[in-house]
């Protein structure tokens, strides 16, 4: 029993001496960022190592400010990662709907197109989505071309057929009977049983948006119309403001998403799982 | 029953429209650039302009060498790195499992632009921070931008750092669903948690971690914003060049889309190809 129980303890022990410093090494990246992002500008380059933070947050924050205008930027992408997410969660709630609930003739057509695409390379629908929005409408710099365009997604679609298809259809049959409109069917009885999985798409929706980088930096390159992340890419090998000051901008962009992961975690790691075990 | 057909239609028409004017069409309209010459108007039909150009260009072999051996390397160590930490994330003897688990999940949440930035300040070869923790170690530092292999091996490191906590997430899901009676029969017949590792939770696996090889060999595939903005367009010299790099230049800089739609289809097919080697390789031998 004793030697058991030695064993066991052994085992925890390295479990422990393999697992620790490797998790040390992979928050250090994200230490240092909070840590980079309070020092004065010239403590980052001193030769001494510094791993502790300092206090000069809103001086670096209040210098990124002066030069970009960085909460015009972090509004903008706001804005746009709200909006997509609500459209995008009501678009593909409506076809996952329509997917499981009735039947008709070219439905393993849009089916098999629908999740034929998923895992198809962005890089070849991106080209002529910049001729048509860029050249062709001539809406660069608009919100249509930061919100529209990266409105479809099949992911969004997998999870709703698969969340609705889990509901009894007796219970939508009997709505059906006592008259309810179809449209109210959905609304008012599938959709307020598919929380749980609505958060989790929309929780995975907002976070593509808020850290989409490609797409934006494609057709938003305006001063008021940049997102964050393109505002805060265009700096990057320039010396127009401090790394300092950089950091504070990628701290604003990365915190609240963090602090999502931390409050959020279930349904989160629900919508990344969700698409594997299935 | 009468009329499910509007019924339907009529929910996926704004999802329907969506999806036909910015996936399928942009999918057969770059099929069919891909085979004109765009650096002059008007456009004309010239496939030797674009597919006839790909393998005669040095930039573009360049960058396909270049994504091949960051997949060739990067994709096996992450997946594997991602397998071994979902097993020990699951283990019934981790303490402080909720800091564990955060310490590698949270880069899943970190934006492109906000981990380059980090990665290359944390790199910089004068009085970065990792080159002063090596001299502080009485290691030698490295000069990560200027050396073709440290850019790239930093290219891959921080690919790994990012994706390697995604990729045990849907593990590690995969592993909650064994049953525990599996192990239990295990270990009353006293086999060793090394050998239930490799001999039940491996092949239980097995599909979950094939589901990981084929998203990572395509995110791989697309790699753009890390060599865009870590190694500084693709430094040193084209070292850290990736085809999505390069299409982007080609599309997007020199606007010559004809080109880049190639490039982009050519990308395409090899995530498909690599995705069903591997496929093959992991199918199930019984």
């Amino acid at each position: 029993m004793r030697s058991k129980s030695t064993r066991r303890l052994r085992r925890q022990v390295a479990l422990h001496a393999v697992l620790g410093p490797l998790a040390l090494v992979w928050l250090f990246p994200l230490w240092m960022m909070a840590v980079f992002s309070t020092m004065p500008e010239n403590g980052i380059f001193s030769p001494e190592i510094e791993l502790l933070p300092s206090n000069q947050f809103w001086a670096n924050f209040q210098a990124l400010q002066a030069e970009t205008g960085f909460l015009r930027t972090l509004f903008v992408s706001v804005v746009v990662a709200l909006v997509m997410t609500a459209l995008s969660v009501m678009l593909t709630s409506m076809a996952g709907w329509a997917l499981v609930r009735y039947r008709f003739r070219a439905k393993w057509l849009v089916t098999a197109l629908i999740f034929g695409t998923l895992t198809l390379p962005y890089f070849v629908v991106v080209i002529p989505q910049f001729i048509m929005v860029a050249r062709d409408l001539g809406l660069s710099n608009t919100w249509f071309a930061l919100i529209v365009p990266p409105l479809f997604n099949s992911l969004g679609v997998l999870f709703m057929r698969q969340a609705f298809s889990m509901m009894p259809a007796e219970l939508f049959d009997a709505a059906q009977v006592e008259g309810v409109k179809e449209w109210q069917i959905f609304t008012r009885v599938a959709m307020p049983m598919a929380k749980p999985t609505l958060a989790a798409l929309a929780i995975i929706l907002f976070l593509a948006s808020w850290n989409n980088y490609l797409w934006p930096l494609l057709i938003a390159s305006e001063p008021g119309m940049m997102t964050a992340p393109v505002a805060l890419g265009t700096l990057i090998g320039v010396n127009r403001v401090s790394w300092a000051s950089i950091m504070t901008g990628a701290v604003l962009l990365t915190l609240p998403m963090i602090l999502v992961f931390i409050f959020l975690q279930r349904f989160f790691i629900a919508g990344i799982t969700a698409g594997a075990v299935k | 029953m009468r009329n499910r057909t509007a019924t339907a239609y009529g929910f996926l028409a704004p999802y329907l429209l969506i999806f036909a004017s910015f996936w399928i069409w942009p999918i057969v309209y770059s099929f069919w650039l891909s085979f004109l010459a765009t650096r002059q108007l008007p456009w004309t039909f010239r496939p030797e302009m674009t597919w006839g150009r790909l393998p005669q260009d040095p930039a573009f072999l360049n960058a396909l060498k270049n994504t091949l051996l960051i997949l060739v390397v990067q994709v096996p160590v992450m997946v594997a790195l991602a397998t071994v930490l979902a097993v020990l994330l699951n283990s019934q003897l981790l303490r402080a499992r909720g800091i564990m688990r955060f310490a590698f999940f949270a880069p899943v949440v970190v934006g492109e632009v906000a981990y380059a930035a980090v990665f290359r300040l944390m790199f910089t070869a004068d009085r970065g921070i990792v080159n002063k923790l090596l001299e502080g170690a009485g290691l030698p530092t490295v000069d990560w931008f200027s050396n073709p292999t440290a850019a790239m091996a930093l290219i891959i490191m921080a690919v790994t750092w990012r994706w390697a906590g995604y990729n045990a997430m849907i593990i590690l899901s995969g592993l909650q669903s064994i049953p525990d009676d599996v192990y239990e029969a295990a270990t009353l017949d006293r086999v060793s948690p090394f050998r239930q590792f490799l001999f039940i939770t491996l092949p239980l696996l097995r599909p979950v971690i094939l589901f990981c090889v084929v998203l990572s060999v395509i995110g791989t595939m697309q790699l753009f914003a890390e060599p865009f903005l870590i190694t500084n367009r693709g430094g040193p010299g084209g070292a850290t060049e990736t085809l999505g790099l390069f299409l982007y230049r080609q599309g997007f800089t020199v606007l010559n889309f004809g080109y880049a739609s190639a490039v982009a289809y050519t990308i395409a097919g090899l995530a498909v190809l690599i995705s069903l080697l591997n496929i093959w390789l992991a199918r199930d031998r019984a």
